[in-house]
């Protein structure tokens, strides 16, 4: 229920008096409302849900998990006990 | 998909799994509160890439499943009456009241119609000035600004004949409960990422240490369930009881302020009753007094709806944290997804549907 998809804003428009986008869910778009978003601008991503944009995705947030996966591989490498002389 | 695809990269999710498997040295608890988490959980089998020492129980976090029977009858005894449209989100449809569920009441000759979005609603309602558009505004704190602009949209063009039907719930106090309750076991949660996507985590952070308990706010794709366990792991090894945020990409520590201010000037905070919980204080949302003309509770005559719940369901104490779906003798017989006996089995965000819908009926074997 609390489900929200990450989509590419691809064209601002404003109807009824509302901020509102045509949001690309890879290959499928949707209208969403997006006055909950901050300068919404073409080509960024955000989460929707029920037709209503909650957040920006933060690309450098998202880039972290990678990070933090490549970290813990060098720290396996470091953790190989070092061969006995 | 971008920002989905990645999360499921099962490489990777083996990592992170080993990792948690180096990190931790005896037994915890962990809840994972949402209801989106607990499905994906299960569809992935993310319990099953866990040690041992690691269990996970199911939180509350569906508001589906925790929605009062009383209002669902409460909803189809407003969708049966003439001149109504009535207007839900697929996932209600399907679930039973007293007297069958909205699939029903349709086929009994109701106007019923599901809605991606609550502006659908207010779309219908401009469409039809003859009828009354009747919307069934469920959901967390995830939902309430799409459900608030709904109501604030409908004033501003002066619709008339649009109403909500609010069952609103909130997650703090849900969590509170739960470690209030003196039977708990819950030793970190993996915290609601949407509902924060919204909310901010601001609120969570007096729990963390109130309760020694840590707060993981996590996302929804598997590599984001593996590092949100991971990191709660890390805190409980540590002996640390702190608020951390794994959904950064979607949640920042303030969350969406122009949301809340929506959500503030539509909505009240109330006590709620929680299906499977019984009444949870100042756990929900209703409309203020402002947008009185907007509420179908006060507009619609509809008498005393009293709707028992039966005896042999567990749920509660699977939303507590207590009991596991198939510590139930009527899981998977008498009470299926098709045949729902309780809250955690209306939804598929539920415990026990989820278990039921990935095969997990023959998980626990007849003891020797």
């Amino acid at each position: 229920m609390c489900l929200a998809i990450p989509g590419k804003i691809v064209e601002l428009e404003e109807l009824a008096c509302m901020r509102m986008g045509r949001i690309d869910y890879g290959g499928i778009t949707r209208n969403a409302c997006l006055e909950y978003i901050a300068d919404p601008k073409v080509g960024e991503y955000v989460m929707v849900h029920v037709g209503f944009a909650i957040s920006k995705v933060d690309a450098e947030e998202a880039a972290r998990t990678y990070q933090f996966l490549a970290e813990m591989d060098q720290l396996e490498e470091i953790a190989v006990p070092e061969p006995e002389p | 998909m971008k920002y989905v695809d990645e999360y499921r990269d099962q490489n990777m999710a083996g990592k992170l799994a080993a990792e948690i498997k180096r990190t931790v040295t005896r037994p915890w608890t962990i809840m994972e509160v949402c209801g989106g988490q607990t499905h994906s959980i299960v569809k992935y089998g993310i319990d099953g890439l866990l040690p041992k020492e690691v269990e996970l129980v199911h939180g509350p976090g569906c508001p589906v499943c925790v929605t009062p029977l009383e209002m669902i009858d409460r909803a189809h005894a407003i969708a049966r009456q003439p001149g109504v449209i009535f207007c839900s989100f697929g996932d209600m449809l399907r679930v039973p009241g007293s007297n069958g569920d909205l699939f029903q009441v349709k086929a009994g000759g109701a106007d019923v119609r599901i809605v991606y979005s609550p502006l659908d609603c207010v779309r219908i309602a401009a469409a039809n000035p003859a009828k009354r558009v009747v919307f069934f505004a469920i959901g967390f704190e995830t939902t309430a600004p799409a459900n608030a602009m709904a109501v604030w949209q409908a004033r501003a063009r002066d619709i008339r004949n649009f109403y909500v039907l609010v069952s609103h719930v909130l997650v703090p106090p849900a969590i509170t409960g739960i470690l209030d309750s003196p039977d708990n076991r819950v030793q970190a949660f993996l915290g609601p990422g949407h509902v924060c996507a919204v909310m901010g985590y601001r609120e969570y952070e007096p729990l963390a240490p109130r309760y020694r308990t840590p707060i993981v706010i996590t996302g929804f794709e598997p590599l984001d369930l593996l590092e949100g366990i991971l990191m709660a792991v890390r805190q409980l090894e540590q002996g640390r009881a702190e608020v951390e945020n794994q959904y950064g990409r979607a949640v920042s520590p303030d969350g969406n302020v122009d949301a809340q201010r929506m959500i503030g000037r539509v909505f009240d905070v109330c006590d709620r009753a929680w299906r499977g919980l019984g009444v949870i204080p100042n756990s929900g949302y209703r409309l203020n007094d402002e947008f009185r003309d907007y509420d179908a509770e006060r507009n619609f005559e509809l008498g005393t709806i009293h709707a028992p719940e039966p005896a042999i369901c567990i749920s509660g104490r699977v939303l507590k944290g207590l009991k596991k779906p198939h510590d139930c003798p009527a899981f998977g017989r008498e009470c299926t997804p098709q045949s729902p006996l309780g809250a955690t089995m209306v939804s598929a965000e539920g415990a026990c549907a989820a278990y039921y819908n990935y095969g997990r009926r023959l998980v626990s074997l007849p003891s020797q």
